[in-house]
């Protein structure tokens, strides 16, 4: 008795849990669609007036064009750098050194952004980088990387080594081996560590703000400075935007991670 | 760390597998060779991570003179010092609330059957991929005094409530997004825990509650601290929510940072609260570790 | 691809290559996992290396495959050395336990991966694949998947990949380990058929003296990082070089005593009674072996050996065994004996009866004694 009634109160605080981390953020999905000028949740009317708006906007397109190729650049940059150094890792038989190495390259997960957002602007500013796209790349980069080297490293964990010696017994060298039995089998791995980084640059806020410069503005930096100036509707639409697309990409990431999972 | 990036590679125990015994490796030649795979990745780090952070961390002592000066502002102007306090105090204040009602929520997902258990994961992960901006935005529509959270109130007879640009609109909102961080780690510890010894308690006599407060509890404690420590330093490096949601004249450090060196360009000055800032976050991961040990060595003696 | 037999090359499908190893050793740190093994495998023969897991014989395997790097001696195969050659230049095939099949190719695929990694043409490359899987019976399976296949048509499809580019040398690790018994006696009589199709040299390891029997030309049983003795099924189980063999190779009766040369033959003091053995003269501490069914239990009291060995014992256990049984015999010292006797030759005594132990002292070997095969063994 008293056991299923803590069981009804346990699943009601999960599911009220669960509501209060998802549902905030979808009101941006219908106020993107309101036909009013003001913020008002619920909406009364329907248009598409602030899609229009966003699309008609040089200062919108402008933002979402850049953190699109920003995005893309950092996730080929990093995917290759951090899957390397992800098998780096796996394989260096040094214990110590590869420890030490996975500390330092984890570590811009756990240091506070606002004080590598400072290093990176003063650094970036002596060398002319900011403002510019090699900046971004580079300073996303650093914050990208590790979910590459997580996941990454993860799908080589669960990858068979030995497969790698059957290989070289049937006579294949070690790049035919690694492109045509190690890399399809962390496959997987290395794609949803690619989404999550382009993802990490899409969302970056903080350091963007530092190093932002008003020909090159991405799109989470356009909106904080929307935000706290005025704010109209045109933020629903480019907010409802973001979460779609990194919606899919995240998703698409998971995906795969669970099927790496279940081909073991 | 490990616990918290787990859930994004989901390997779960087949992880663990990898006979690497007979047929060995043939690396002898080549034993140096998976150092250099790391080397790019290490120069961009260098480069992009720890040259600007120690370079920041040095201006603080000798920007724009040499000395202790930027410290000695910082610590001299009581309002300084109440910045540091608020910040510590709102990540203080968000730990705990994030670890009331993460316990729940990881205690169901261990005893959820495998499908919701992966719905509710993906729940608690959402918050950590989906942008930012867009969800400090969301809170920001919902909780403006003319927002649905108030009118939620007035038809209730409360409000309307001043809930932007407050503290308690700052604490909604980092705590939603720090709840990944609280959950995994209470979660990656509490699927360790052998259940049976909770029906061994009842079989010796304790009450279903009774059994879960002392011994699945202690049990989770390792799990508790982890998301504790993870929440605590994260938020104490909190930006963007709270300058959204919060008000100017309550700043946390990461704003007044930010207002200082971009701002003001006193990057000494930035320099310094970088230092207090990342000692603190050192000191509470050190913390963090002693409590560890200590608790696996309780354990151990227990035994 | 297949490289022409040398000139004069006098075997079946004359493709099999001679492989020497001298003086092969390999050190891990301070432990040596391989000492100083030499041994010579003629080509087309099928070698076994039979030892307990750990004695070095998957160690050896893998410095032959080039997996593992050579400390110190030489190999050689066919006169050429090749302790610098690569794995993947070596052109060997390998059978692994955990069969190593890749998991995103099809069976045809992986059959057709050395072959891609040669550059065989797409038409030669597809005839030699049909081949090969028809010649470990699988043929049909070619678009599966190997995780749509069971553990013994998995280790079908592997043997496949490992003939299919004709090497001259095919290694296994213990390839029949991981299946139950049956398909593992079905399988060991494909393999033996495989090799005499293919004519390559085999190496075989396994931990398992029935399999080493079977399928052998010859055996080398390891021990301890070394070869204790090299020879056929029939050398070693009837001509144990030592004890260790012996007793890893087939039962016996182990008896304990002191020797000392008694004319050609040696004279071995047990407790409280003496037996005789032929073939050598020996002295010092010394183990007697004999093997189940060289001994005799004679149920009556008189003498029936004509300078026979007999001693006196009582029957303690009976394992009945269809064609024949065995039985379990306590010796006076305490030492035990097993005996095994034929269906229909078989004496009418139980557990608890007393009888006379008799063999033949050609019947017997005697080795010199080495207590560390009870370690080992037990």
């Amino acid at each position: 008795m008293s056991a299923r009634l803590g069981r009804a109160a346990l699943w009601t605080a999960g599911v009220l849990v669960a509501a209060w981390l998802v549902a905030p953020t979808l009101v941006v999905i219908p106020l993107g669609f309101t036909d009013k000028v003001s913020l008002t949740f619920p909406p009364t009317g329907w248009s598409t007036r602030w899609y229009a708006n966003f699309f008609g906007d040089p200062a919108w397109t402008a933002a979402l064009a850049n953190s699109l190729l920003v995005g893309v650049l950092v996730a080929v940059v990093a995917t290759a750098i951090g899957t390397a150094a992800a098998f780096g890792l796996t394989r260096w038989t040094n214990g110590r050194g590869s420890a030490a190495a996975s500390v330092l390259l984890l570590a811009p997960m756990i240091v506070p952004g606002i004080i590598l957002a400072i290093g990176i602007y003063a650094v970036f500013l002596k060398l002319g980088l900011a403002g510019t796209l090699v900046g971004f790349v580079a300073a996303h980069t650093v914050l990208a990387m590790p979910f590459v080297v997580v996941s990454v490293t993860a799908s080589l964990r669960t990858f068979d080594v030995r497969l790698e010696t059957a290989a070289a017994s049937l006579g294949a060298g070690r790049w035919a081996t690694f492109r045509q039995v190690t890399l399809p089998l962390i496959m997987p791995g290395v794609v949803s560590g690619a989404l999550f980084a382009f993802v990490t640059s899409f969302d970056e806020v903080v350091v963007s703000l530092f190093i932002q410069s008003p020909t090159l503005v991405t799109l989470p930096v356009q909106m904080y400075s929307s935000v706290t100036r005025e704010t109209d509707p045109t933020l629903a639409a480019a907010a409802t935007m973001i979460l779609v697309l990194t919606t899919v990409l995240v998703g698409g990431g998971l995906t795969l991670a669970a099927r790496r999972n279940r081909a073991r | 760390m490990a616990a918290l990036l787990s859930p994004l590679s989901p390997s779960g125990p087949a992880a663990a597998a990898t006979p690497a015994e007979k047929g060995g490796g043939s690396r002898g030649r080549a034993r140096n060779r998976p150092f250099l795979l790391i080397v790019p990745a290490l120069l961009v780090l260098l480069a992009v991570f720890a040259y600007p952070v120690a370079q920041t961390f040095v201006s603080a002592f000798t920007t724009p003179s040499p000395g202790t000066g930027n410290f000695a502002w910082f610590f001299g102007s009581p309002a300084n010092v109440a910045v540091l306090t608020r910040t510590f105090s709102t990540a203080l204040w968000a730990t705990v609330i994030c670890l009331c009602l993460a316990y729940p929520y990881a205690y169901l997902m261990t005893v959820a059957s495998p499908r919701a258990r992966a719905t509710l994961l993906l729940i608690v992960m959402l918050p950590f991929w989906t942008s930012l901006m867009v969800r400090t935005f969301a809170w920001l529509v919902l909780l403006q005094d003319t927002g649905l959270v108030n009118g939620f109130l007035g038809l209730l007879g409360l409000g309307p409530v001043s809930l932007v640009r407050t503290q308690t609109g700052v604490l909604i909102g980092m705590v939603q997004i720090l709840m990944p961080f609280m959950v995994l780690p209470l979660y990656s510890v509490m699927s360790g825990i052998d259940r049976r010894l909770l029906t061994a308690a009842q079989s010796l006599g304790a009450r279903p509650l009774v059994a879960l407060l002392r011994v699945f509890v202690p049990l989770s404690l390792p799990g508790v601290a982890a998301g504790a420590t993870m929440v605590f330093i994260t938020s104490l490096g909190f930006y963007v929510t709270p300058a959204l949601l919060g008000s100017p004249s309550e700043a946390l450090i990461s704003q007044f940072m930010y207002t200082q060196v971009s701002g003001m360009l006193m990057w000494g000055r930035g320099g310094a609260m970088a230092v207090v800032l990342f000692a603190a976050t050192l000191l509470l991961i050190g913390l963090l570790g002693l409590a560890m040990r200590a608790g696996r060595r309780g354990k151990a003696g227990a035994r | 691809m297949p490289v022409d037999p040398p000139e004069g090359a006098a075997l079946p499908a004359g493709k099999g290559a001679r492989i020497d190893l001298s003086g092969m050793t390999k050190r891990y740190g301070g432990a040596v996992a391989v000492d100083d093994v030499t041994l010579t495998v003629e080509p087309g023969e099928f070698m076994t290396f039979l030892g307990p897991s750990g004695s070095g014989k998957t160690t050896t395997l893998n410095m032959i495959a080039g997996f593992t790097d050579i400390t110190s001696g030489t190999l050689r195969i066919d006169d050429r050395p090749v302790g610098a050659v690569p794995a993947h230049k070596r052109d060997i095939g390998v059978v692994f336990q955990h069969y190593a099949l890749f998991p995103h190719m099809t069976v045809a695929q992986n059959v057709a991966f050395p072959l891609r990694q040669r550059r065989v043409p797409r038409a030669e490359r597809d005839r030699l694949v049909a081949a090969a899987l028809e010649t470990v019976q699988l043929p049909g399976h070619a678009s599966r998947y190997p995780r749509e296949l069971s553990g013994g048509q998995q280790q079908r499809v592997a043997l496949a990949r490992a003939i299919v580019f004709s090497p001259r040398v095919l290694l296994m690790d213990e390839p029949l380990g991981a299946l139950d018994r049956k398909l593992r006696e079905f399988l060991q009589l494909e393999i033996k058929r495989i090799h005499r199709e293919v004519g390559s040299t085999f190496v075989f390891v396994t931990h398992d003296q029935e399999e080493a029997l079977v399928l052998s030309d010859r055996i080398a049983v390891f021990n301890n990082a070394r070869i204790e003795q090299v020879g056929t099924a029939r050398d070693l189980y009837e001509r144990p070089a030592t004890l260790f063999v012996a007793r890893f190779l087939g039962e016996s009766t182990v008896l304990r005593g002191t020797a000392t040369p008694d004319g050609s033959r040696s004279r071995l003091d047990l407790d409280g009674f003496a037996v005789r053995a032929s073939g050598g003269v020996r002295s010092g501490p010394a183990a007697l072996v004999v093997r189940p069914e060289r001994l005799r239990l004679e149920a009556d009291e008189s003498d029936a050996g004509g300078g026979g060995n007999a001693i006196p014992v009582t029957v303690v256990e009976e394992i009945y065994l269809g064609a024949a049984r065995k039985l379990e015999v306590l010796l006076p010292g305490g030492a035990r004996g097993l005996v095994r006797e034929q269906a229909g030759t078989s004496s009418d005594l139980r557990v608890g009866d007393r009888a006379r132990l008799c063999w033949h002292p050609d019947d017997c070997v005697l080795l010199p004694d080495d207590p560390t095969t009870e370690r080992i063994l037990t």
